[in-house]
């Protein structure tokens, strides 16, 4: 190889022999020629972007072609359903899918998420508005100022830390606050996972909030209400859609996270009213149990509808909260 | 206790805060909601800093784990993580630009076409992790891999767990992140100069190439930092597509799996033999990933208020 690249080298280095200018040489760079390479050469970039920019709806179209065609057998296929099929989901209310006869009753999974997803809500709807609230209606500049990094700190925690922190640290004092018997539990989970989703309700409320009107607060003051009246009867009913939203979008990410249920809440497929038990969600299971499954049997198959049914789930609350964005664009837009 | 002897009691506080007690109170309530949010995260990270920073050595950072993971660093995990993100950046950056570029320059907003990708970066956007990691299965490695072993003759050598795979998970997975994060550096150039160029004579690539591109250079940047830190983050995508417990060696090849820091914290704390033997590098790697997306963020923050800042001083 080395040889012949030298070679080419040497041609190229070589003098080029002096050219006479001729009429006319330049002819495919100037005029009609030119400008025709050019417009191909324009339509191919934007042929280009265009591809690029159709990735996104390829990567959505592609997750649920593909999560769809691995969960498929547990509809269609006769060998699979014996075993794992929507009617085995909800015969039992066992989930032990390892064993002789494996039990596929996703009721505990369901409760679990349900469960976790109560706790994480609860803590995080009341603590992310309020301080939305704060951010927008009360606090001087400066403290608006610390408080915003801070809750982008906060967003900026992977949840992988979050669930260490949960498992490590923040169980053992949730079980001497509370007596529950297990030390991963439902609440403990709840609360890991509200610090994830507090980020996306605050952001989202606050932009909605701080879209409102001045105007609309001017009048409210200037009619004598005090400043909580105004945030309460006011601005927060004219962002109302703002935060529904920010609530929408916390709610979706709190039912699909994974890494810090999966950590915190003690994975025991239970079925209980119980916050204090500890839980297995659907998200977890899939995460816990999909690495040692056999590729194609029942049980990969019924992880994959699992994630398909979150994937549907989480989608249908986020395109609600789109439409929440949409109706306080509108409305403010009128305003 | 009757109302009236409550309210006796009260006096004085209600007097102190006037008459729209309720109303201040309720007030201070925000203030304690925000307090809360900003203690939780002094106290989640202050632990972390003053366990982990003993551990944060020299030999620490740049040995492989020994006997069984109870001793030795983090090495492999961290060159798994560099890898895995640079590969996935690499992968990540041209299509979510020339998706961006795509949207603020060329698209018509009312389109269908245009509609279809914005509703598809919103929704790609809150896909949860797991499905991600679900969809690197079936597809990349049940999918595209072993049809590739099929074509060329292989045993198996992409249809199973790799770095590639996780890397291109994570890559979709970000998309959307770095689509919005471009656009809105498209939206900090003045209109003028667009129309300056062009009525020079340049045509729109052009002009998107040398006055466009250099301008949103800092948010575009910011884009790649914001999806390096949440794809270093990020576990469950990559828990069956390509990261692995523990590796004697590193990984050289695309095909290769790899180790990886998040999930070097998940394997830690849950599936350690010895926990108080582990806890010491366990601190230790939490540490290190939280150094790393904080200062990953804490860039991005800085660079997007100085492009904010521009937007806003413009008009």
């Amino acid at each position: 190889m080395a040889p012949s690249s030298g070679s080419t080298v040497a041609a190229v280095a070589a003098p080029l022999p002096r050219a006479e200018f001729q009429p006319g040489a330049l002819a495919p760079y100037t005029g009609a020629a030119r400008r025709r390479s050019r417009r191909v050469r324009e339509a191919v970039i934007a042929g280009v972007l265009r591809v690029c920019a159709f990735s996104a709806v390829a990567g959505l179209l592609l997750i649920v072609v593909f999560v769809l065609r691995e969960a498929m057998p547990v509809l269609f296929d006769a060998a699979t359903r014996k075993e794992a099929s929507l009617r085995a989901y909800f015969a039992t209310s066992m989930w032990q899918p390892v064993g002789d006869i494996p039990k596929y009753g996703i009721l505990p999974l369901l409760v679990g998420t349900l469960k976790v997803v109560v706790a994480a809500m609860t803590f995080a709807i009341p603590v992310g508005v309020m301080a939305a609230v704060f951010a927008s209606e009360f606090a001087p500049a400066r403290i608006r100022e610390m408080l915003k990094p801070a809750v982008e700190m906060l967003a900026g925690i992977p949840s992988v830390v979050l669930g260490f922190f949960a498992l490590i640290v923040m169980a053992s004092w949730v079980q001497s606050v509370t007596g529950a018997h297990s030390r991963l539990n439902a609440v403990n989970a709840g609360l890991a996972l509200g610090l994830g989703i507090i980020p996306t309700i605050f952001t989202v409320s606050e932009d909605a909030l701080r879209a409102v009107p001045r105007s609309y607060r001017e009048a409210s003051l200037a009619l004598g209400a005090s400043r909580w009246a105004t945030a309460w009867h006011v601005t927060l009913p004219a962002a109302g859609a703002g935060v529904a939203a920010g609530i929408l979008l916390g709610l979706a990410r709190a039912v699909g996270e994974t890494m810090i249920v999966l950590m915190a809440s003690g994975n025991a497929a239970i079925v209980s009213g119980d916050l204090l038990d500890s839980v297995r969600t659907l998200s977890a299971s899939i995460a816990a149990e999909l690495a040692e499954v056999v590729v194609g049997s029942p049980h990969y198959s019924t992880l994959f509808f699992l994630g398909a049914v979150l994937f549907a789930a989480t989608f249908i609350i986020n395109v609600f909260a789109g439409l929440f964005v949409e109706r306080l664009r509108k409305r403010l837009a009128g305003a | 206790m009757t109302t009236e002897a409550i309210g006796t009691l009260l006096r004085p506080l209600t007097k102190t805060l006037g008459r729209d007690w309720a109303g201040k109170s309720l007030q201070w309530l925000t203030a304690l909601a925000a307090l809360l949010i900003v203690a939780m995260v002094a106290v989640i990270l202050g632990h972390i800093a003053w366990f982990g920073a003993p551990t944060l050595t020299w030999e620490f950072l740049s040995t492989a784990p020994r006997q069984g993971m109870t001793a030795g660093g983090i090495f492999p995990a961290i060159f798994g993580t560099a890898a895995l993100v640079i590969i996935m950046v690499v992968a990540l950056i041209p299509f979510g630009v020339g998706a961006a570029i795509y949207l603020h320059e060329y698209a018509r907003p009312d389109a269908w076409f245009t509609r279809a990708i914005r509703f598809s970066v919103n929704n790609l956007a809150g896909v949860p992790s797991i499905v991600f990691g679900l969809f690197g299965l079936g597809f990349f490695i049940q999918f595209l891999g072993r049809n590739i072993d099929r074509a060329m003759g292989l045993d198996v050598v992409w249809g199973q767990p790799a770095l590639i795979w996780a890397a291109l998970t994570l890559a979709l997975l970000n998309l959307p992140v770095v689509i919005v994060t471009a656009e809105e550096a498209l939206r900090t150039v003045p209109r003028e100069m667009r129309e300056a160029s062009l009525a020079l004579g340049a045509t729109r690539w052009q002009t998107i190439r040398n006055v466009l591109l250099p301008q949103a250079m800092p948010g575009i940047l910011t884009g790649a930092i914001l999806s390096v830190a949440r794809g270093a983050g990020e576990v469950a995508p990559i828990l069956f597509t390509g990261a692995a417990y523990y590796l004697p060696y590193l990984p050289t090849r695309p095909t290769d799996q790899f180790m990886e820091l998040g999930y070097h914290i998940y394997v830690l704390s849950t599936q350690s033999p010895d926990i108080d033997a582990t806890k010491p590098l366990l601190y230790g790697t939490v540490m290190v990933l939280l150094l790393l997306t904080m200062l990953l963020n804490l860039t991005a923050i800085l660079l997007r208020s100085r492009m904010r800042a521009r937007l806003a001083g413009r008009t």
